[in-house]
């Protein structure tokens, strides 16, 4: 049963190559069948992988696949190798469960649109890319499904590629996550060459012979870091995650929620033990993550795009995980993951679901009261938005955030600073989802939706918040009365720094602390949204107000600053250059012997006594050589 | 025999294609690439058949050799010889001289035997460059690729096709005439050491020549192949004759000219000179990477979408500079696969132009836009082919580039990471491209037909090739891995000779 | 006993005769005048040889006269034939005006 893993991501390229060559000629309905189809074919494959795999080895352990000897070049040997352990099942079955439920939502979503067959084909690509990330078992391998999940980006935000804006956001989102791409080659490069392999195992037990700190782990550390910031959209790097939500809505609840946003956190939780050896650079990823969670939630607060404002929070909750994995806790960061993963897409998708009926609508300001036309998609929706914000006692999911929590103030070095940082965050968090959720759905009705949403795109959204609500059951259940779960399978491949609560009661307190801030800053939004809504406008007229409220609408600045710093001079650059400098040196040199040319010229002037005056004079000059010397 | 055989045929055909003309100049068309098809199967038996002398992988042995005294008083012989690296770059110049033909058959409509006549003419001369193992020859071969070219671009080009052609032919003059002055000292110190004057590759691999004028000499090697190949400082004629020769013609310069440029640093400059190499590594790598960048610097800038072409080229090949003079085996492996890769990508890139030329009557990217619905098919390859160019993992160009620079990183870090800006800056240009040509409002120049039947078999063995590669580079890398280890023992004085 | 011309005064005169010649040459304009004045360099370079073969006591320098009377005749016979031609094409007799292979 196990050896059929190298199905799971070959069903979906299988899918894709079957797609790209004849996706136009075949129907709507033989393309469904062939994308949704391998993707559940994929994730029902990966499920039974996974179950056996669980059975075989409960505690945790590793399966490897050997496919084929990618190249052989004396030392350098990589091979496509998929590897199997706790981390990558987890992955893969997130990765294909999701993926197989946006698919069946994109059948209804997409159906109108002419691209039909491309847009199922890039999407399996991306499935098939992803999966061969995570499995990976060499970073080489684990680079080339990095750089494919990076192009399926491209492809899918740029989808509607008559639209020039659309096009230009991808390049962007491309162009940026290829800068951070760039620093994980190097990393890679860095890494051979010290160590003589990129076997991701054979890394890891290397590196524990170096002592903590060293500049080989430091520097490698740093490059993998600048890579996984870049395709994670954190801080320096997150420009690129808001204008991609020019892409279609699948496209942003699977790519930029999902699933590739958080490759970064997979590479820095594959690379544990790199970034243990690394405690800077560990703590840079904690600061990365603190700030980039609030500062998110900051500009998520001033959005009136339905999908900008989850793009913004999917920004801030993978700050979380990268909070997370900067204190060591890594199992807490991975279970953040899986949660994310449910309910940011299910999030998504309603979004996609309110945005068609509304008949592209996007600004939640012109939307209203859709909690009586769109019932069903009100209570999906705001029933992940709890989850988000972290409620109790309809989802039982509440507590991925709080875990993180409890092992940032548990690990010391200024982990109570980070602590009040992610518990504003938490207080933002709750704010801004349901001020979207009481805007969209409560109050006045400006836009009536037409239609009714099909089955096709409420069930897959239905399943998904249903599944976010209850994912987190388990670790519920060892929180309450320690049933060993989820948590503790996930450190079976990462393991880490154990820190626990000394009283249960303390964890209790936290916990109610958690619920209690998400409960007020619930409040608050409906204070300032339902109640008062005046309060906010007067509050952004004024001119401090305007102008903090312009800079959390445009990210904080970073984008201007790129722009101005980068963007336009390396154009305006080239562009003078455009007749290549260098050239003028032959230019010149062209120049000059036709000047020459001319200047020598002179002299043939036709004029035949010339002629003989200059032979009369050469031979005078000549014959006067000879006879002095 | 056998090499002897795709010379004669591959010069018969372009005769025969000349001649051909006066009944039609389809009949010349099916001449020309009827050789080429028998050059393809001479070239597969060649491979097929075991090698002649000593055991396929230890270096200095030749899988098929001919030997023949030429002028005899001189000491120079007619003497062929492939080992797997020439026959890899043979296999390239066969496929994309069928590749040039194809994209030339509706594209070409004035004097078509002529056309084919120089065509042949250029591949018979590159086919020689690369099995020549007598320097005389060499350089016979070397020259002769570039009259036959020089025609193609001044004939058959676009507007500015007088300037380019000349600027081409006298630049790579200029760089030639220091090699003939090398190629000759070396003869004459050689004879003066020895009493054996000849001219031929094994006898003066193992001369010993003095450190001064080795120098000179090695030089007098670095800068024909400077400018062919071509590194930054001398690489003005390219963007000049490329955007100028018509699509056939490009495809043959930027697919295999250059590469003869690199094949002349790996089986001459480097063997030849294993001393003075070193010490100009350090230049030559700087070299490359300058190239690397500023190359994808250009190309971002250009308005002419076969000029912006043009310039990926100088970037690619940096890439082959920098790998061949970090002299580790990864970095020289990298470099040959880059030669495959580059050929093959960059050719289709030009055919791809070409394309858009002929049905759009426009290679100006202010001009052109929004094709992709008008013809998905050419968006789809050329697509392909920008991510081939910007080194998409899993294709052919990523495995070379990767693999230079993770050699090049052992040797130099610092180099190996400023050019792996080029993996950023080369997606800056190969997108911009997608965007200005396919991508946005439809710019409706013309209403034109997608791609045909023989357009898209030809980009399917494309294709075909660059996923090959970049999936299962390993039959590459043992073919070429004699010549790169021989690279690696250097051989000093006439104890070491290896092979005779 | 006859008197003999001393060679130095007898080269002098060659050298006299030579150089008017070619100022003849040099500044006329009228082809016939310059052909002339070719002749006289001709007799000139004759006189010298002639002089020259009397200092050596050889009969060479009267020898190499007669070689150089007929290449003068040949020159003149071909020269005055272009002469015509050119007054037939531009219908002047003046060199200046002869001067269309330039630039």
């Amino acid at each position: 049963m196990l050896s059929l893993l190298w199905l799971v991501p070959a069903l979906p390229m299988a899918g894709f190559l079957i797609l790209a060559l004849g996706g136009r000629r075949l129907p709507h309905r033989a393309v469904s069948a062939v994308a949704v189809g391998s993707t559940g074919l994929s994730a029902a494959i990966a499920i039974l992988v996974s179950a056996t795999h669980l059975r075989l080895a409960p505690g945790g352990g590793t399966y490897s696949q050997t496919l084929w000897q990618w190249m052989r070049v004396g030392d350098f040997a990589p091979s496509v190798t998929l590897s199997l352990d706790a981390l990558s099942l987890t992955m893969m079955v997130v990765v294909t469960v999701v993926g197989f439920l946006i698919h069946v939502y994109s059948i209804a979503f997409m159906a109108a649109d002419e691209g039909y067959g491309r847009f199922f084909a890039y999407m399996n690509l991306f499935v098939a890319s992803m999966l061969m990330l995570v499995l990976a078992d060499n970073l080489l391998l684990l680079y080339v499904g990095w750089e494919g999940v990076g192009l399926c980006s491209y492809l899918l935000i740029g989808f509607w590629y008559k639209d020039r804006d659309n096009v230009r956001a991808a390049l962007k989102a491309f162009w940026v996550t290829r800068a951070g791409d760039t620093a994980f080659a190097i990393g890679i490069f860095l890494l051979f060459t010290s160590l003589g392999t990129l076997r991701i195992q054979t890394i890891l037990e290397d590196i524990a012979g170096y002592p903590a700190g060293a500049p080989l782990c430091n520097a490698a550390a740093a490059l993998l870091l600048a890579g996984a910031v870049a395709k994670s959209a954190q801080l320096p790097l997150h420009v690129w995650l808001p204008d991609a939500m020019a892409g279609p809505t699948p496209v942003s609840a699977l790519i930029h929620a999902a699933t590739m946003v958080t490759a970064g956190v997979y590479l820095i939780g594959r690379m544990h033990a790199l970034f243990l050896k690394a405690p800077t650079v560990l703590f840079v990823v904690a600061i990365i993550g603190a700030a980039t969670l609030l500062l998110a939630a900051f500009s998520a607060m001033t959005q009136h795009d339905l999908k900008r404002i989850l793009a913004y929070s999917t920004i801030s909750q993978i700050g979380y995980m990268f909070l997370a994995l900067g204190v060591g806790a890594w199992a807490a960061a991975l279970s953040h993951f899986v949660t994310h993963a449910f309910f940011k897409s299910a999030l998504f998708l309603g979004a996609g679901v309110v945005i068609q009926a509304l008949g592209g609508e996007h600004d939640i300001f012109r939307m209203g009261g859709l909690r009586r036309r769109l019932p069903m998609t009100f209570q999906a929706f705001t029933l992940a938005a709890l989850t988000l914000a972290a409620v109790p006692p309809l989802t039982l999911t509440f507590n991925s955030k709080d875990l993180i929590l409890n092992q940032v103030w548990l690990s010391g070095r200024g982990g109570i600073v980070l602590w009040t940082l992610g518990m504003a965050g938490a207080f933002l968090t709750a704010l801004y989802t349901f001020r979207m959720v009481f805007v969209v759905f409560l109050g006045p009705e400006p836009m009536k939706p037409v239609g009714k949403p099909s089955l096709w795109m409420l069930v897959p959204f239905a399943v998904l918040s249903g599944l976010g609500a209850v994912i987190g059951a388990p670790e519920l259940l060892n929180a309450l009365s320690g049933v060993t779960g989820f948590y503790h399978y996930l450190n079976s491949a990462m393991s880490g720094p154990a820190r626990e609560f000394g009283l249960r009661e303390t964890e209790w307190v936290f916990q109610a602390v958690y619920v209690a801030v998400s409960l007020i800053g619930i409040a608050l939004a409906y204070y300032l949204y339902e109640l008062a809504p005046a309060l906010v406008r007067s509050m952004t007229a004024t001119r401090v107000g305007s102008r903090l409220h312009r800079m959390l609408f445009v990210g904080w600045g970073f984008d201007w600053l790129y722009r101005r710093l980068i963007g336009v001079p390396y154009v305006r650059l080239a562009r003078l250059n455009r007749g290549d400098v260098v050239d003028l040196l032959y230019v010149a040199v062209a120049r000059i012997s036709r000047g020459v040319n001319i200047l020598l010229s002179r002299t043939v002037n036709g004029n035949v006594r010339w002629y003989v005056a200059g032979v009369a004079a050469g031979a005078v000059i000549v014959l006067g050589l000879a006879v002095l010397l | 025999m056998i090499l002897l055989w795709l010379l004669m045929v591959t010069v018969a055909g372009a005769l025969v294609a000349w001649a051909l003309d006066r009944w039609s100049g389809r009949a010349s068309r099916w001449a020309a690439l009827v050789a080429l098809l028998v050059d393809a199967v001479l070239l597969a038996i060649a491979w097929a058949q075991p090698p002649r002398t000593g055991p396929l992988m230890s270096p200095g042995t030749w899988l098929h050799e001919l030997n023949y005294p030429w002028i005899g008083p001189f000491g120079v012989s007619f003497h062929l010889g492939v080992d797997g690296l020439s026959l890899l770059l043979l296999a390239l110049t066969v496929f994309l001289g069928i590749v040039a033909v194809s994209a030339s058959w509706t594209e070409i409509q004035d004097r078509v035997g002529a056309f084919h006549l120089s065509l042949l003419l250029t591949l018979a001369g590159i086919i020689g460059v690369f099995t020549a193992l007598d320097l005389f020859l060499f350089y016979f071969f070397w020259e002769l690729m570039l009259i036959p070219m020089y025609f193609l671009i001044a004939i058959w080009g676009h507007e500015n096709r007088a300037d380019a052609a000349i600027k081409f032919f006298l630049f790579t003059q200029a760089g030639s005439l220091p090699m003939f002055v090398a190629i000759v000292v070396l003869f004459v110190i050689h004879g003066h050491a020895t009493g054996i004057y000849s001219f031929d590759y094994q006898q003066l691999l193992g001369a010993a020549v003095p450190g001064s004028i080795s120098f000179w000499l090695m030089l007098g090697f670095f800068g024909a192949f400077a400018v062919k190949l071509p590194v930054v400082g001398v690489h003005t004629w390219l963007p000049d004759a490329h955007t100028e020769a018509p699509t056939g013609g490009s495809v043959i310069l930027a697919g295999l000219l250059l590469k003869t440029g690199a094949y002349g640093f790996l089986r001459f400059a480097l063997p030849l000179f294993p001393a003075d190499s070193e010490e100009i590594a350090p230049v030559a790598m700087v070299l490359g990477t300058a190239g690397i960048l500023y190359g994808a610097f250009l190309a971002f800038a250009q308005q002419d979408a076969k000029r912006l072409v043009a310039y990926t080229s100088v970037s690619h090949l940096g890439f082959v500079l920098l790998g061949i003079y970090a002299g580790t085996p990864l970095a020289l492996q990298g470099a040959i696969v880059i030669l495959l890769a580059h050929g093959l990508s960059t050719g289709g890139l030009f055919v791809v132009v070409g394309a858009l030329q002929e049905r759009f009557h426009s290679r100006r990217l202010d001009e052109l836009g929004g094709l992709w619905a008008a013809t998905p098919r050419l968006g789809g390859v050329a697509l392909f082919l920008a991510l081939a160019s910007l080194g998409l993992p899993g294709l052919a160009n990523f495995v070379g580039e990767f693999l230079v620079l993770m050699g090049t990183f052992a040797v130099s870090p610092t180099l190996a990471a400023i050019s792996a800006l080029g993996f950023l800056l080369s997606s800056v240009y190969s997108l911009w491209l997608m965007y200005r040509v396919f991508q946005g409002p439809e710019c409706h120049l013309r209403v034109a037909p997608d791609l045909g039947l023989r357009e898209m078999v030809v980009f399917g063995f494309i294709i075909a090739g660059i996923v090959w590669l970049g999936v299962y580079p390993q039959p590459v890398l043992d073919a070429a891995r004699p010549q790169v280890e021989s690279l690696l023992t250097p051989t000093t004085g006439p104890a070491s000779m290896t092979g005779r | 006993m006859t008197a003999m011309v001393p060679t130095a005064v007898g080269l002098a005169i060659a050298a006299v005769l030579f150089c008017t010649g070619l100022v003849g040459v040099l500044v006329r304009r009228n082809i016939i005048i310059i052909l002339l004045s070719i002749e006289m360099m001709f007799n000139a370079c004759g006189l010298a040889f002639v002089f020259a073969g009397s200092y050596w006591l050889q009969p060479d320098g009267q020898v190499m006269y007669f070689f150089i009377l007929t290449v003068a005749a040949a020159e003149v016979s071909v020269g005055l034939s272009l002469v015509l031609q050119m007054y037939r094409q531009f219908g002047s007799l003046d060199v200046n005006t002869v001067n269309r292979m330039r630039g």
